[in-house]
């Protein structure tokens, strides 16, 4: 399948971040058509269009921005989550540095929708090279009238400024998010309070993905309909994927919602690098699950990948090759869990630490069964006892694996050390 | 409001919406078990033992935490909700010390009881993993043993929210994180108050007392000669301590307990609450009288005295030079109750009895030497006295009633109110007023300044000259008083204030706390104080011959050197 550049159409072309320069390729005309509707037309027009969130979960865009518009209040916020703390993951960072203005362009428009007048980006610590492209963009655009008071001649005022934090994984769950906005550690809060209701300083909010609000500009640009026309029926307009690991041509891609996993990896990314086979693929960032080649023949469509098992997340494709054992690649990623879990509640501070050190048992091949229903005990709490989104999907790799690859768990057990697994260093030594 | 209607294991519940899950299932005698939740603390819902299931959601919830809404269908006691507790129990333990028998909340510990109630009684399953941090016995007052605490963060609320001391945080994270003070600083070298309201929360053994009961056991064997004074409050406390009904005042039989403990003389803290009230009373007139510092501020409470030393260190001038009834009973005992009883004062071994941990800090205070020795020698809390009558085999509920030794076994009513919050304003106003207006006070309860708002004010009209005056308890409600003091902007005379919410019966010395606790005992504080014979300082015949026989006077030469002190700037610490 061809790339469909719609979120990347600008992409190469000079300065971008100048908002003249945006305007010239018909950037800000969305958020013109935007300022002729209310907040109930703006989010109709998403209802319509059917974009749903590019930061994980999927969630319908269009109901998260209703829930922060029915609540009353003079304060309210909308939140741009950059944070892309997914490891292997850099599709935020391209779309920001290519076309700026289509993220400022959705957050205003967003905003027109709920009744906020300021927005943050929350932009990931680790990208200082993006932070003066956003900013010379926002600076543009308070000239251009795009920001600031009176917004190309209308009553409607916003303005956006850049956040940063001190880059912890879980501060861009969307709560820790706030927390760390606020000046706090960045934890999760329980929910509810939801954000629509109770969101950065105890007011509405609505906190969106990079790729969903810049989406945001493109369907207001070309509408709602055209908009639905591409890719799937539950999950349209395109989607920016990034592949990474042992495929011959690294990078972010863009294609409409739905294209085939095998096509993407084979065709557009030109197969496993170095002529080897391929061992496993993970998608939906380190929290996804690792699946066979043989599983990988599946259009990468948001409903359909989780309906597997799976999740597309942030559109992360993470190919393995075959000269790695799946065992050394489940430990580094529950590592990870371990070593980003906040700590504040007890089933992820104390049980992903658990499950760290009983897949590093298997791997160095001192585990046994006992071991295996030990780590099947954890993954079923894990599911569904702690407090955010980092601890809940936490076990997913690893429940993948001992679904998945059973087989090469067992070769692990009872002695069998693992050549391979005892010569890596793994996360944690 | 709105009622909604939900069913939890089956069975039907109409609460008004906005109530939680565990709020309702209380209602319908369901029980689900909890770790962080604490009753009177905000919703954490960090510890994940309240999980429950509700139809419909992949994803357990917290009982603590979520709302129940119109037709939700929970169960707290399926299988799923069973095993996920349990596995996070076991979580829990496999990271905890396992060594309580010789754990000072043996007995009484939420996570013990946990364990018992959720039928912990095979091998865990994951290998017990316990760290091996010093444990911090730097303070006066309390013991951090970061070993075994479970990180349900309610004594960082306490500490950094209610007191607005801001002592304990969280450092690291993940697994390695723990609740410390910042920088590796031991307690001793924080802003730490000493207040204990942290023990008086945490579920386990991870903040508990500073057990001093081995320096009572040594003076005890040396042969001193034993003296005990006990607080106003812990008359209401003790046999709480003891299992006993909250609210049972027990004084008769507390001063049999310490008799058989070997105290020979049992002194009742009552006695210099009163004659607090004569030296900062006629501090007070004399301060509105001669144009000095105001508002006064009281300085009977060390927690409170040591926030100010650190936090207001620029208004110091403001509080009562007036010791603590601890105090002034220690100088006391040690100079006039040794003489009149012949007794060698460097023989006398001096306890106070108290609700309160700050008041270890207090009497180990330098310049708390007035009488030539160290003015209190040792202050025990109800809590360390209840493990002392108990580990004496005392059978406290069967004691008979002794009353206190004398001279100094009778106090007023107006000492015994020194228990709550407000008490020590009610009984100044009690004193003042008749002082001051030469006129008998028709009602003596000044019900402006009992009870348990954070704030509380009124004024008194003293033939004349209107008095206003000012109550704070817990040192987050000091502050919101002590910002105006600071800015100048005080209109008080007169204000008291108490670190500990509640007053000193709701000290961190005391038996486990909570509101509704302490609201029982201050009930029963004033019940009793009621049916005293005698309710103002000024008539206690104790005070007259301490003024008589003595003391030239308040706030005379000779109640300046013994009774009165001075403050330090403790700014340094922050
Ligand atoms: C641990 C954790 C980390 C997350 N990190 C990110 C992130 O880096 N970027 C992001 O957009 N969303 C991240 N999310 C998802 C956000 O919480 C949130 O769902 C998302 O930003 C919502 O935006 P969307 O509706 O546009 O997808 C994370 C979630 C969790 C639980
Ligand atoms: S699940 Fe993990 S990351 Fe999320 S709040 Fe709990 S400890 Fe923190």
């Amino acid at each position: 399948m061809e790339q469909m550049k719609v979120l990347l159409r600008n992409q190469g072309k000079p300065d971008m971040e100048d908002a003249k320069a945006y305007i010239a390729t018909g950037g800000y005309d969305g958020l013109k058509r935007a300022l002729e509707m209310d907040g109930a037309e703006i989010i109709e027009e998403l209802k319509k269009s059917g974009l749903r969130g590019r930061g994980g979960a999927g969630f319908p865009t269009w109901l998260k921005l209703k829930f922060a518009f029915d609540t009353e209040s003079a304060e309210k916020y909308i939140v741009c989550n950059a944070d892309e703390g997914e490891p292997g993951t850099n599709k935020d960072r391209v779309l920001m540095s290519c076309d700026p203005h289509s993220l400022l362009e959705g957050m205003v428009i967003a905003g027109r929708a709920i009744g906020a007048h300021v927005g943050y980006i929350y932009l990931r610590a680790e990208y200082p090279q993006v932070r003066p492209i956003l900013q010379r963009a926002i600076d543009s655009a308070y000239t251009c009238h795009a920001l600031g008071k009176h917004i190309f001649g209308s009553d409607f005022e916003f303005d956006i400024s850049i956040r940063s934090g001190a880059g912890a994984y879980v501060c861009g769950e969307e709560t820790a998010l706030f927390e760390s906005i606020e000046g706090k550690r960045g934890e999760p809060r329980y929910k509810p309070p939801f954000p629509g209701v109770h969101g950065l300083f105890g007011k509405p909010t609505a906190l969106n993905n990079v790729e969903t609000l810049a989406n945001i500009s493109h369907i207001f640009r070309n509408g709602a309909i055209w908009f639905a026309g591409i890719g799937t029926k539950g999950s349209t307009g395109t989607k920016l994927f990034t592949v990474a690991g042992n495929v011959a041509h690294r990078g972010v891609y863009e294609f409409p919602m739905g294209i085939n996993l095998k096509a993407l990896i084979y065709e557009n990314c030109g197969g496993i690098a170095d002529g080897k086979g391929l061992l496993a693929v993970q998608t939906g960032g380190s929290s996804g699950p690792f699946i066979r080649p043989d599983q990988i023949d599946i259009p990468l469509d948001i409903d359909f990948v989780a309906a597997s098992g799976g999740r597309l997340g942030c559109g992360t494709v993470f190919v393995i090759d075959d000269s790695n054992c799946i065992l050394d690649i489940v430990r580094n990623t529950q590592d990870f869990f371990a070593y980003e879990s906040c700590g504040q509640c007890t089933p992820c501070r104390e049980g992903t630490i658990r499950v760290a050190q009983i897949v590093d048992k298997i791997c160095r091949g001192d585990g046994s069964m006992v071991d295996v229903r030990a780590l099947q005990e954890l993954i079923d709490m894990l599911r569904v006892a702690p407090l955010c989104g980092l601890g809940h999907s936490s076990a997913v790799p690893i429940a993948s694996v001992l679904q998945n690859f059973m087989p090469e768990v067992e070769k692990h057990l009872d002695g069998d050390a693992c050549v391979w697994c005892n010569t890596q260093k793994g996360g944690r030594s | 409001m709105a009622m909604v209607h939900a069913t939890i294991n089956g069975i039907s519940v109409a609460v008004e919406a906005g109530t939680t899950i565990l709020e309702a299932a209380k209602k319908i005698h369901v029980n689900i078990p909890t770790l962080c939740y604490h009753e009177d603390l905000a919703v954490k819902a960090v510890c994940r033992i309240c999980v429950v299931e509700i139809a419909g959601m992949k994803l357990m919830q917290t009982a603590c935490s979520y709302p129940v809404s119109e037709g939700m269908v929970i169960y707290t006691d399926s299988p799923k909700v069973l095993k996920a507790r349990k596995t996070i129990l076991e979580l829990i333990l496999a990271h905890h010390q396992q060594n309580c028998l010789s754990c000072a909340k043996n007995g009484s510990c939420e996570l013990q009881n946990l364990a018992a109630e959720l039928n912990m009684s095979h091998a865990l399953h994951f290998d017990p993993e316990t760290t091996n941090f010093p444990i911090d016995d730097s303070s006066p007052s309390i013991v951090r043993d970061p070993n075994k605490c479970i990180q349900c963060r309610r004594c960082l609320e306490v500490c950094n929210t209610i007191q607005t001391v801001g002592v304990l945080s969280v450092e690291g994270r993940g697994h390695d994180s723990k609740i410390c003070p910042p920088y590796g600083k031991q307690m001793v070298d924080t802003a730490c108050v000493n207040c204990g309201q942290c023990l008086q929360v945490c579920p386990v053994g991870a903040i508990t007392l500073h057990d001093n009961e081995d320096r009572y056991m040594a003076a005890r064997e040396a042969g001193k000669t034993m003296v005990v004074q006990i607080a106003p409050s812990v008359r209401t406390t003790i046999a709480e301590a003891l299992g006993e009904e909250v609210g049972t005042v027990s004084t008769g039989r507390l001063v049999s307990a310490l008799k058989i403990l070997g105290f020979q003389y049992v002194l009742d803290t009552d006695f210099s609450a009163d004659l607090t009230i004569m030296e900062e009373g006629t501090e007070l007139l004399q301060r509105i009288q001669n144009g000095g510092t105001l508002p006064m501020i009281t300085s009977c409470c060390p927690g409170w005295v040591k926030f100010c030393e650190t936090f207001y260190s620029h208004e110091t001038e403001h509080l009562s030079t007036a010791k603590s009834p601890q105090q002034m009973f220690g100088a006391i005992i040690k100079t006039y109750f040794a003489q009149k009883l012949k007794l060698e004062p460097g023989n006398i071994f001096s306890v106070s009895i108290m609700p309160c941990t700050a008041k270890k800090f207090e009497c180990a205070r330098p310049e708390m030497h007035a009488s030539g020795y160290r003015d209190v020698d040792l202050a025990l809390t109800v809590l360390e006295l209840a493990r002392m009558i108990r580990a004496t085999g005392i059978n406290f509920a069967e004691l008979p009633e002794t009353p206190f030794d004398q001279p100094f076994g009778t106090g007023s009513g107006a000492g015994e109110i020194f228990a709550a919050t407000g008490g020590v304003m009610e009984a100044a106003l009690r004193t003042v007023y008749e002082i001051v207006t030469g006129k008998t006070l028709e009602k003596l309860e000044f019900t402006a300044v009992r009870g348990v708002e954070g704030v509380k004010e009124t004024s008194v009209d003293l033939g004349g000259t209107v008095v206003k005056v000012a109550v704070a308890h817990g040192l987050g409600n000091a502050r919101k008083i002590m910002d105006a003091v600071a800015r100048g902007k005080s209109e008080y005379h007169f204000i008291e204030i108490m670190a500990c919410p509640g007053g000193c019966i709701g000290g961190g010395g005391n038996p486990t706390r909570s509101w509704q606790k302490v609201r029982q005992r201050t009930a029963a504080v004033y019940e009793q104080e009621k049916e005293l014979p005698i309710r103002k300082s000024h008539e206690n015949p104790a005070i007259k011959e301490i003024y008589h026989e003595f003391l030239p006077g308040p706030c005379s030469r000779k109640s300046e050197r013994l009774l009165h002190t001075h403050y330090i700037n403790r700014q340094d610490i922050l």
